[in-house]
């Protein structure tokens, strides 16, 4: 599929979803309600088959945190990446997608030791490089942490 | 009498154990807790971050070219390929094109990693399965490599060659010749490495049929490099999404569809093979002309996103940059192959026994540093 057929595919499930595209991949930005059930019907559907969740990454983009998924179909191999975020510091809660990726479950728990993400319905969520009872998400632009962290 | 009926006990319920952070045969600070029912694995959990050392957060404070030396720091078997990551995605952001020799030198350097880091792979794969002759004959041939980088590069493990825009210096006036003779020795003795294990009785016993792994679990554990491959799932970026010469040389991508141990043990001894003809094709062929481009001291990316995939030695590595116009980048994110590879050893492994284990992560091959990142 093309980026157009894509694009076109995109606004009919999520008629409000931002589209920009940049020279590598089709960037779309889609409200947290409406991400999982996007990512459900390009995975399942046909024609999209976006079967390899390639990379997952948490972002703070300062006044808000979110995800970024790159997707490649194996079979026909197009790619696009999906965003979504949500204004919510105190407890930011997005939905999981480790029911459709199976790579997601570590990926996920990563991005919530590191970000303080938490994902709804994982079924393993705990952090998985530092250790339970650390305090704060290094990844987050305003954590501080005096002892480690050396100003330049 | 009492003896007997811990061991019936044992037989009856589950119990767990651990395995690591110091244990030799996960090379490196890697924790299992496996639970067992008499031999048989059930349920295996890693636990990552022991050389966790916030590497995405250092980067959000270094220039591009200061974090090249921080990829090397990653998957060390593979420094070169992870270096030449990061410097593609800044090349292409740049829109900086590099120059012909440059990409022949990255394109056979990146290869005599891959051999050097399967030569590794294999000798330590025979040693965990009791095979000690293999570790000398596999880390007898790599010194050679190293030899060759050491020569050229100046380092023998982190190597940080690549730069944005080109080499950090020219090839050594030797570079050819000893590729060549390498190339000559190394067709002679890899047949050797075949007769010493592959046909090894023992050794097929306890790795055919041993931890299946099938194409749509592969894909959908983002399970890619050699050990995809050997499960039939087509990944191999210098085919899929060619970058350096790889798309003006001929190769085939190893695939083989049984998804055990032995299989993933195949496609990498192939792909030594495959890599020998990549730098034969490439190594008389270097173009005269400049070693690098000449970049401003402080690069700045427009602001933007940007993704660069290379194959690593072990799957799939990938870079993603956003730049918000600064000499920092404003986040960077390491897709590292090794850490999706892991999260499918559960999979893998379930119904295993524990001797089969050791076995099935020999067969990942995976790397700590590039786990915790």
């Amino acid at each position: 599929m093309t980026n157009e057929q894509l694009k076109e595919k995109v606004i009919a499930i999520v008629p409000n979803a931002e589209v920009k595209e940049n020279k590598q991949y089709l960037i779309v930005t889609v409200p947290q309600n409406k991400l999982y059930t996007l990512a459900k019907t390009f995975k399942e559907s046909e024609d999209t088959a976006f079967d390899y969740l390639f990379c997952l990454s948490g972002m703070d983009w300062g006044d808000s945190l979110g995800v970024v998924y790159h997707l490649e179909s194996t079979k026909y191999h197009h790619c696009i990446v999906l965003k979504t975020k949500t204004t919510n510091r105190e407890n930011p809660v997005l939905d999981t997608v480790c029911d459709l990726w199976k790579t997601a479950e570590f990926l996920e728990r990563e991005v919530f030791d590191l970000f303080g993400i938490n994902f709804k319905n994982h079924p393993d969520m705990r952090r998985i490089f530092l250790e339970e009872n650390w305090q704060g998400y290094p990844l987050r632009k305003d954590y501080v942490d005096e002892i480690n962290i050396v100003e330049r | 009498m009492t003896v007997k009926l811990q061991i019936k006990n044992l037989e009856e319920q589950e119990y767990t154990i651990n395995m690591g952070p110091q244990h030799p045969s996960t090379h490196g600070v890697l924790r299992l807790v496996v639970s067992l029912k008499g031999e048989i694995v059930k349920n295996v959990q890693p636990h990552c971050g022991y050389i966790h050392r916030g590497i995405e957060k250092m980067c959000e404070k270094l220039t591009y070219q200061q974090i090249i030396h921080l990829t090397d720091r990653l998957d060390y078997l593979s420094a070169l390929i992870s270096n030449e990551a990061v410097c593609i995605a800044v090349e292409e952001a740049l829109e900086v094109e590099v120059p012909e020799r440059v990409k022949y030198i990255r394109t056979i350097m990146d290869e005599l990693t891959r051999i050097a880091s399967h030569q590794l792979w294999w000798c330590s794969f025979g040693m965990d399965l009791g095979g000690l002759t293999c570790f000398f004959y596999g880390l007898r041939d790599r010194e050679k490599i190293l030899d060759i980088f050491e020569e050229s590069i100046g380092g023998r493990l982190i190597l940080s060659y690549y730069t944005p825009g080109g080499l950090m210096n020219d090839i050594h006036p030797n570079f050819k010749q000893r590729v060549k003779d390498f190339i000559k020795y190394f067709r002679k003795i890899l047949p050797e490495y075949d007769q010493l294990l592959t046909g090894n009785v023992i050794m097929q016993e306890r790795t055919k049929g041993i931890g299946l792994i099938s194409k749509e679990d592969a894909i959908s554990f983002g399970f890619t490099g050699p050990s995809g491959r050997g499960s039939g799932f087509s990944c191999d970026l210098r085919k899929q999404h060619p970058y350096g010469m790889y798309s003006k040389v001929d190769f085939k991508e190893v695939l083989y569809t049984e998804g055990d141990t032995f299989a993933r043990y195949k496609v990498r001894i192939a792909e030594m093979w495959e890599s020998m003809k990549i730098i034969e094709q490439l190594i008389d062929n270097i173009p005269e002309g400049p070693y690098s481009v000449k970049m401003k001291p402080i690069i700045k990316l427009p602001e933007g996103e940007y993704y660069q995939r290379v194959e690593g030695c072990r799957g799939e590595f990938g870079v993603y940059i956003e730049s918000r116009g600064e000499k920092f980048p404003y986040r960077l994110k390491l897709r590292s192959p090794n850490f999706s590879n892991l999260s499918a050893l559960n999979t893998l492994s379930k119904d295993q026994k524990i001797a089969d284990l050791v076995a099935i992560g020999g067969s990942l091959d995976y790397i700590i540093p590039d786990i915790d990142r």
